[in-house]
């Protein structure tokens, strides 16, 4: 009796353990099967062809962007006979992470988004992205805004698409603006007054949530450019140049001036972008510099009182006497793009469906979303609040583009930088010791 | 049933299941951890192996140490407010009025996830219209500092919010120990005279110093990998002064793609952790066991 009873509750372990092993298999026999569905297609009569897509807007927290998503979807299904786009979505941060672990183990999606510049870099090296220029240049040809398809490029070749673009204009309360007597200023000192005047009258100038970094930089970004051009911090950057230009170091300066200025909110170190928004939604300040991934808070979204959204308005930042930059140059870049992996098999059908899906992005993206896409926009036949048609505008008159510096820049250097512009804004570091830091790194890694 | 229990094969066969996962999910990529320490790597694409040059590195970086002297502080801080929770378990554990809710209110914050916490103490800490300032300045404080962002005191507002987040934990481990305590004890010592101060202090504390010890070790091990609140407050910022040594693990491997060193901080934080448990056994070993 007892051995039977050893031998039952050994049937049932092995049993179980077998049921663990199949589920830990079973990844791996799904893609196999799939790889062999599509191998079959490529030889022969190519009837069933799935492409893996995986995109980052899911449906609850970007309802508009999935929808535009699965609209283009369905019509290039039925415009394509046999072929299924298969999606996986996850959020922002899930998705990264994703993409990651996949990469390491080469099992990419057929079609997935990237970002620009220094995040493409390590799956450029590891081969694991198409190159895209014969889609860019045979069906795409002349769709895309000048400036945006160079951002996915790495020594001439372009491995990604983008879909969106973002310029950074200064935000204004007009309200607060008025109450204190303060007119739109057109050159940097004409800010610096403002400021003073806002300051005086304890009302918060301008909010800025430098607990993330990135914020900061592109008011430091926006000095550089308009004091040395816009060529002094892309040429530090390639190292055509060096990061202790003196309008480098003068941008820098005067970051600390302003921050002695007391032109920051209160806290702004600690405040992380969101909150740092908070404070100009809730009317208690009155500039704010953010990209135009915002606009829909200051046109559209009904969460925002209709007297905030009215009183909302933008400059572009005012330029320095004697500097370089003139106001049309702005900060700004592509966001997220498509890519085609490398090791796709089905490499030709995905090219012709992220062409596709541009084109139709493009058409769609600003009207139903609110997202500016990088592909050239016709104002005159869209439906948009004003604020929109004026950036689309000005995007057209923009006589330069300059990429975040933190997305130029190498995972590692961009940790620099960011460092030091929180160190900068805390007066934890001079001009100087910030220039000369970033000047290291920068030439730690060229090898110099 | 007791026959089949003592096979062998059998015991081998239950434990199996979990010795996989444990395997799997804990000591594999422990192991692969040090490995990728030895590496130059991106976490994408190809390693380099280049021997201890991580940990050379590692031995030279100030900012590997800041984080380290932040971690031993938040160590030592978790330590010493263990002795407030064990006075506050005393009182809850001498069946004083409303001890059943008041335990119930401490626990709370460790029905919180992580992140609901730091958002909830973001919003304390706010400069302008946080809770803090708000009563400072309406006792008459002037500029109350902005708390998360100021260098000086940014470590001492996070530490604050982490010993709030775990005070339910060790306060109902305490008095669930503070209740086995038999209760003939406590009347024999009333009998002989002693004072409820004696009691707690010569006769319930004694008891319970076991469960004590493993809270110290707990305390300990928890601050030196700890890292939720402080990724989520401030990321280590501003300019590093609220970096402990796991935010500084996380930035290096997954902000700057620095996996291979990354994971060299890892394995260096899985020694100093072990190391600081064995002294600190050591240092609380105590060969009588207490028997009621």
């Amino acid at each position: 009796m007892q051995k039977k009873w050893s031998r039952r509750l050994m049937m049932m372990l092995a049993v179980g353990l077998i049921f663990i092993l199949a589920a830990c298999g079973g990844d791996d026999s799904e893609t196999e099967g799939n790889e062999s569905t599509s191998g079959d297609n490529e030889s022969g009569s190519a009837d069933e062809v799935v492409i893996d897509f995986m995109h980052l807007w899911p449906e609850g927290s970007s309802k508009q962007h999935y929808e535009i998503v699965n609209e283009i979807i369905a019509e290039y299904e039925e415009a394509n006979e046999g072929v299924t786009i298969q999606t996986e979505i996850l959020g922002n941060e899930q998705y990264k992470e994703k993409i990651r672990v996949l990469s390491t183990s080469n099992e990419l999606p057929d079609v997935g988004m990237t970002w620009a510049a220094g995040y493409l870099v390590p799956y450029v090296d590891g081969n694991m992205f198409a190159p895209l220029d014969d889609v860019i240049e045979g069906p795409l040809a002349d769709q895309f805004v000048s400036g945006t398809t160079e951002a996915f490029a790495l020594d001439g070749t372009t491995y990604g698409l983008p879909l969106e673009l973002n310029i950074t204009p200064l935000y204004y309360n007009k309200r607060i603006f008025d109450e204190n007597g303060v007119e739109v200023p057109t050159t940097y000192e004409e800010l610096k007054t403002a400021i003073q005047t806002l300051a005086d009258n304890g009302v918060t100038p301008i909010t800025l949530g430098n607990k993330d970094k990135w914020t900061g930089s592109m008011w430091y970004m926006y000095l550089a450019d308009r004091i040395g051009g816009p060529e002094v911090l892309n040429n530090a950057i390639d190292r055509s140049g060096s990061f202790e230009d003196p309008a480098l170091i003068e941008a820098a300066a005067e970051i600390q001036e302003l921050v002695d200025m007391g032109a920051f909110v209160n806290g702004y170190n600690g405040l992380g972008n969101d909150e740092a928004k908070g404070y100009f939604l809730n009317e208690q300040a009155a500039m704010y510099l953010m990209a135009t991934w915002d606009l829909p808070e200051f046109t559209t979204n009904e969460d925002n009182p209709q007297e905030f959204r009215d009183s909302v308005e933008y400059m572009k930042f005012p330029t320095v006497e004697g500097g370089e930059g003139d106001e049309n140059s702005f900060v700004g870049g592509p966001g997220v793009g498509l890519f085609v992996a490398e090791d796709s098999d089905v490499k030709d059908e995905a090219k012709d469906f992220v062409a596709f899906f541009v084109e139709k992005w493009g058409e769609q993206s600003v009207e139903k979303a609110g997202v500016i896409p990088a592909t050239k926009v016709d104002t005159e036949t869209l439906d948009l609040p004003e604020m929109y048609i004026d950036v689309l505008n000005d995007l057209n008159e923009a006589t330069n583009l300059t990429l975040y510096a933190d997305v130029q820049m190498s995972a590692a250097v961009a940790d620099v930088h960011l460092d030091m512009i929180q160190a900068l804004f805390g007066n934890a570091v001079t001009p100087e010791e910030f220039a000369e830091n970033q000047e290291n790194a920068l030439a730690e890694e060229a090898g110099e | 049933m007791k026959k089949v229990m003592s096979n062998k094969l059998v015991i081998a066969l239950y434990v199996l299941p979990a010795l996989f996962l444990i395997t799997a999910v804990i000591y594999g990529p422990m192991i692969l951890t040090g490995y990728y320490g030895l590496m130059d790597w991106t976490g994408i694409g190809e390693m380099t192996f280049i021997g201890l040059d991580n940990y050379k590195e590692l031995i030279v970086d100030a900012r590997f140490w800041d984080s380290a002297w932040h971690s031993l502080l938040l160590a030592i801080f978790s330590t010493l407010s263990l002795a407030v929770y064990l006075t506050i378990s005393l009182i809850l554990a001498g069946n004083i009025k409303g001890s059943n809710l008041l335990r119930k209110i401490y626990l709370i914050p460790m029905l919180m996830s992580s992140v609901a916490i730091a958002q909830l103490w973001i919003k304390i800490y706010d400069p302008n219209n946080g809770m803090l300032n708000s009563v400072l300045k309406m006792f008459g404080v002037e500029n109350p500092p902005a708390w998360l962002a100021d260098p000086k005191y940014v470590l001492a507002a996070i530490i604050i919010a982490i010993l709030w987040q775990y005070a339910g934990f060790y306060i109902i481990i305490y008095y669930a120990a503070l209740k086995g305590v038999p209760t003939e004890l406590e009347e024999a010592a009333k009998i002989d005279g002693a004072t409820p101060l004696q009691i707690a202090y010569k006769i319930k504390v004694p008891l319970i110093a076991g469960v004590i010890k493993v809270t110290i070790v707990l305390a300990i091990v928890g601050s030196l990998k700890y890292f939720d609140l402080i990724y989520v407050m401030t990321g280590g910022g501003p300019n590093g002064s609220s970096e402990v040594i796991a935010s500084y693990m996380y930035k290096k491997a997954f902000d700057t793609y620095q996996f291979g060193y990354g994971s060299a901080v890892a394995f260096f934080l899985l020694i100093i952790t072990l190391v600081v448990t064995w002294i600190t056994r050591k240092f609380t070993a105590d060969d009588e066991e207490v028997q009621y």
